[in-house]
């Protein structure tokens, strides 16, 4: 898990899906405990950890994590 | 695994009531970023204004007051004057409340070089009220009371404060940032640092200007929101460094 999202946070006004690089966070179907479609990230293997979307969210509702190398090239 | 990026200890478990995708968030977040980094939140008093930002004392995780509509300076001003020297005391003001109604405590809070950091936040509208037209409104730019867009003719021309704020000799640092990309969010938390660090020197007043978005005032999407601050804030408030006194040297 590269990024992850606190979904009963998030306002789903989608700045992380328009400055992610990678192109890989979309709006879920369902709603979360405050009505919005929270953002989400399926494809975490795509995920560079550039923390674009978390600097760019306006309710600190991501956490960006980056794996170490070892683990990377073992996986 | 290396965190990246985690949420700062510098605010609170609270969620915040703005609309979504309105760029107080971000600005809120860089501000107890930088509180956080110079290990100064249980040593900084903040004033919040009057407007969207009235509630910023639920979301700053350091000792926060509140003031009357454009009063945030004033009650910095008391604040600065009574509280030990190693305090850090800010506002966070948006434009309707420092460019309007607080236009002449910013004024002379600037002019007397009062050491305190002011954030100001302008979004070229008055957001809680329901979108009425601000001093820093865009020529053309339809609010609710400017159905057919600002006319020079009828309501005047916008208010530069930044740059009307540097000609007075009182103020040590004064600087325009936005928030429309990650890039300028990064430049925009160096000037807010360097505003905190210049306070801690003793240098004066020093007032970092973010340009912020209205999405549900301006009637566009978050996203067409931070590209109309490029397209059409940027050309009128252009960002930059228009004030910076010498750094004191270490004797002072």
């Amino acid at each position: 898990m590269k990024v992850l999202f606190n979904e009963g946070w998030c306002k789903g006004c989608g700045l992380c899906i328009a400055f992610c690089p990678q192109e890989i966070i979309h709006l879920a179907e369902h709603l979360n405990r405050k009505g919005y479609r929270p953002a989400q990230v399926v494809d975490q293997d795509k995920c560079t950890s550039c923390a674009a979307c978390a600097r760019m969210c306006p309710d600190t509702v991501i956490t960006v994590y980056r794996p170490d190398r070892k683990q990377t090239a073992v996986s | 695994m290396k965190t990246v990026f985690k949420r700062t200890t510098g605010l609170t478990d609270a969620e915040t009531h703005y609309c979504p995708g309105c760029t107080h968030g971000i600005i809120h977040r860089l501000v107890a970023e930088v509180l956080e980094e110079l290990d100064a939140l249980e040593t900084t008093v903040g004033v919040a204004s009057v407007g969207c930002s009235v509630l910023a004392y639920h979301y700053f995780n350091c000792d926060m007051t509140q003031a009357a509509h454009g009063r945030a300076p004033a009650v910095a001003t008391g604040l600065r004057r009574v509280l030990p020297e190693d305090r850090l005391v800010f506002t966070y003001q948006g434009d309707g409340d420092l460019a309007s109604i607080g236009m002449a405590e910013i004024v002379h809070a600037a002019a007397r070089g009062e050491n305190i950091t002011v954030i100001f936040v302008n979004n070229a509208i008055y957001g809680m009220t329901g979108g009425q037209m601000a001093p820093t409104t865009l020529l053309g730019q339809k609010t609710a009371t400017t159905p057919e867009g600002r006319s020079s003719q009828l309501q005047g021309l916008p208010i530069r404060v930044s740059e009307m704020l540097a000609t007075l000799d009182g103020a040590a640092y004064i600087e325009r940032v936005s928030t429309h990309d990650p890039v300028h969010v990064l430049k925009a938390k160096k000037a807010i640092k360097k505003s905190f660090e210049i306070q801690r020197n003793r240098q004066g007043f020093s007032m970092i200007e973010v340009l912020s978005s209205c999405s549900t005032n301006w009637g566009l999407t978050p996203e067409e929101s931070l590209k109309w601050i490029k397209s059409q804030m940027i050309p009128y408030y252009p960002l930059g460094i228009f004030k910076q006194q010498p750094c004191i040297g270490e004797e002072s």
